[in-house]
């Protein structure tokens, strides 16, 4: 249980909770017994209500002894953090020990096929009818949606408003009648994205989150979650453990102590270097909060340089790596065959491609440090919505 | 230690930034470069600078100096590079002086990094023979004599070394061309017989010099360190200066940087601020993130030398590459956003290109570096 998880082995909850192991299982409901999962929240939630020095040390220690997560998911990164801070009581008590104990799997209903980037242009209808809504219209990229067990989705309830005063924030169950979820395969051969349909989904008011036509207010707090976490998934990542430097090694070789086809010692170089100032910019945020002279803004770098970089990683290895590090299927005990490491690593190279569209694009986070950091002006042409 | 500056670098900081932005703005440059100023620096300017201790501010305070560490002059780099400081300080005080303190005898310490300090002697360090930064491809031979030693060769990109009043010279004693075995370092007396120094303009308007020696005789006490075992110390004090040249060059970026951002938020084409349009915001955004990694690196590196860390060379390579690179994107764009002002003289942006790209080769550019990081991670 020390080593590194494999993506089979992960712990993603719900009704139809998946063990690979006795071992697994065990691990799981006795960090569930402590709030191990969400340890930052309140005992009465289901958390280990730790604050936030003691729940830094605790998430050192379990990285420091290789401990994996006991679960993974959009309940205990997002949806919970959201209800936290915006739900009612009563929301809180049915929703969050849910969470807690990892019995409700959560998916997010935000992009659509017209709405990516624009978000805030999501046509999703919910109409209302006495004490409830009724949906109609459809979700992309609802990662999990065919497992999950709630969504929190986003809805517009007035389409006259300008276009971010009319979305609604709703909790609800994903058995209920009209809903359907279609995977949706990607380059990498992976389904864990699925398009969502409504059809006369019937949900009622009590499940809004927040303020009926105020749900951007929620929906931008929850992006910020999905970034944190993006990043922080980046560090704890499931990959193939191949460097262009270790590739290099394996297929290229040493002479001398240098790499035998020496075109490639300036790429892996600056890759390396890049990769050092991007793990050194998070230390030094934190070293310069600590000496009273901390820049919020730096953060916006983050998820575009890791991603951006993490293309060109994988672009570098397939360079060096040629034909081994672009097999489809096959098995290592035949000659003309591959590792499983080496087609973990074609998906790797696929996948690297997802992280700079989701969780908002390269270009949005771009725009973001244009006028968010360093003051651009806005461009007036650009459509806000309403009537 | 960490990866930000304390509060006592920050004040030094500080006064670094009142200093040359009451004293020494870009417009000091233009006039030393257009009056063609023999020193090509402004002497005045460098005995206040002295005057506030920036003569002796790596140096141990018994040789007269404050003790600030590499990090605090690095921090005052960084200002020097926001308005394009001439003055001999990277020469003199980072690199020669590194040199002698690596290397040299108590004796030496105690004279030259003293006199140094008091603003009283100006040292530079004579190396290069090529058109890029090599240390260990060293021709100029020093030959034993009754005397002392016998040094013949050509020098290059001598920085101030036109006014230097010592040179230190690296030698070959013994070994292959490009062997890190075998070079010495000697203390040349300026106007030593057989020493000719020719003063070099580069587009920077900043202070170089190439230096012939013919049988130019010093005596045994002119070595510094031992016989044959130059290139350590030196590449130590290489290491001080790459990173000061790293953190001056730095400055400049984040100057060039902020003056065009500036620029994009009151330039109007099409009846609207320039700095609307998207395919302008990314590429200052992108620069943004840049600059940011580039402090990182800076920082890193600095933390690394200050704490002896084995890998501090690596990483000092890192900076200078990183910066480097970077600097050659955000002077190239500065000038590009600005438009047609960007390429008169009489706009300041296009000291800042000059500058960059001088500063970039001095003392290994990118590739240099990227090819050293990758040496050092025996790779």
């Amino acid at each position: 249980m020390r080593t590194p998880v494999t993506q089979e082995e992960q712990v993603w909850g719900g009704r139809n909770v998946r063990f690979a192991s006795t071992d697994a299982k065990l691990w799981f409901d006795r960090c569930v017994e402590k709030g191990y999962c969400v340890p930052d929240w309140p005992k009465e939630y289901g958390g280990a209500g730790f604050d936030r020095q003691q729940t830094r040390i605790f998430k050192e220690e379990m990285a420091r002894l290789s401990c994996r997560a006991p679960q993974v998911n959009l309940g205990i990164w997002m949806a919970g953090p959201a209800i936290l801070e915006f739900g009612t009581e009563e929301q809180k008590r049915e929703h969050l020990p849910k969470i807690a104990r990892g019995e409700i799997r959560w998916c997010q209903g935000y992009s659509e096929p017209g709405a990516g980037s624009d978000l805030a242009g999501l046509q999703c209808r919910a109409d209302s009818d006495g004490d409830d809504y009724i949906i109609n219209g459809s979700k992309m990229w609802t990662s999990g949606a065919d497992e999950s067990d709630w969504v929190y989705c986003l809805v517009r309830t007035d389409f006259d408003a300008p276009k971010h005063n009319g979305i609604t924030f709703l909790l609800f169950d994903m058995a209920s009648e009209g809903v359907d979820a279609k995977p949706i395969e990607l380059i990498t051969g992976e389904t864990h994205f699925c398009q969502t349909f409504f059809d006369n989904v019937r949900v009622p008011k009590k499940n809004v989150l927040g303020v009926e036509n105020q749900g951007w207010t929620v929906a931008k707090r929850v992006l910020q979650f999905e970034r944190n976490m993006m990043s922080d998934m980046e560090s704890s990542a499931v990959r193939a453990a191949v460097t262009p430097r270790s590739s290099a090694i394996e297929h290229i070789g040493l002479v001398d102590g240098k790499l035998a086809y020496p075109i490639f010692r300036q790429d892996i170089a600056r890759h390396e270097i890049a990769k050092r100032a991007l793990d050194k910019t998070q230390q030094r945020m934190a070293d310069e909060f600590a000496e009273g002279v901390g820049d919020m803004n730096v953060a916006t770098i983050l998820k575009y340089v890791g991603t951006e970089e993490e293309k060109r990683k994988y672009e570098l290895i397939l360079k060096i790596a040629g034909e081994q590090a672009l097999g489809w299927s096959g098995d290592a005990f035949s000659d003309d065959g591959f590792s499983d490491e080496e087609l973990q690593l074609t998906r790797d190279w696929l996948s690297s491609k997802t992280h700079s569209i989701a969780g908002g694009t390269s270009e949005i986070q771009l725009n973001i440090i244009a006028k968010r950091v360093l003051g651009l002006p806005e461009n007036t042409a650009v459509d806000k919505g309403g009537k | 230690m960490s990866l930000a500056f304390n509060e006592e670098q920050r004040s030094l900081k500080d006064t670094a930034r009142d200093f040359v932005q009451a004293n020494s703005p870009v417009e000091s440059l233009r006039e030393l470069r257009d009056s063609k100023d023999k020193t090509g620096f402004s002497r005045d300017i460098w005995s206040q600078m002295i005057e506030l201790g920036w003569g002796g501010i790596i140096f141990p305070e018994a040789y007269g100096g404050f003790d600030f560490g590499v990090k605090g002059l690095a921090a005052s780099m960084e200002e020097f590079g926001r308005t394009l400081v001439a003055s001999p300080v990277l020469s003199t005080v980072a690199l020669s002086g590194s040199v002698i303190l690596n290397a040299g005898n108590e004796t030496q310490k105690q004279e030259l990094l003293s006199s140094i300090a008091a603003g009283e002697l100006l040292v530079s360090l004579a190396l290069e023979e090529g058109v890029r930064h090599n240390p260990t491809t060293i021709t100029t031979q020093a030959e034993k004599n009754d005397n002392g030693f016998v040094i013949n060769g050509r020098k290059t990109l001598v920085m101030d070394g036109h006014v230097a009043d010592q040179l230190i010279v690296v030698t070959r004693t013994s070994g292959q061309s490009s062997d890190q075995k075998g070079i010495s370092l000697f203390l040349v007396d300026a106007q030593a017989v057989g020493l000719q120094i020719t003063r070099t303009h580069l587009t920077d308007s900043r202070n170089y010099a190439r230096i012939e020696l013919n049988n130019v005789q010093v005596s045994d006490s002119a070595l510094i360190g031992q016989v044959d075992e130059g290139f350590e110390p030196l590449d130590k004090a290489l290491d001080v200066a790459r990173i000061c040249l790293s953190a001056e060059l730095f400055g400049s970026i984040q100057e060039a940087f902020e003056r065009t951002i500036e620029y994009l938020k009151e330039r109007k084409q099409f009846g609207v601020l320039i700095g609307t349009f998207q395919g302008l915001q990314h590429r200052a955004a992108h620069m943004y993130t840049e600059i940011q990694l580039c402090k990182s690196l800076l920082m890193d590196a600095l933390h690394a030398l200050e704490s002896g860390k084995d890998k501090a060379p690596a990483l000092v390579s890192a900076a200078k590459a990183k910066i480097s690179e970077t600097a050659e994107l955000v002077t190239n764009e500065a000038v590009q956003l600005h438009g047609g002002i960007g390429v008169t003289d009489e706009f300041e942006i296009g000291f800042f290109l000059k500058r960059a790209r001088v500063a970039q080769l001095l003392l290994g550019d990118a590739h240099f570096h990227y090819g050293r990081y990758a040496t050092l991670e025996k790779f």
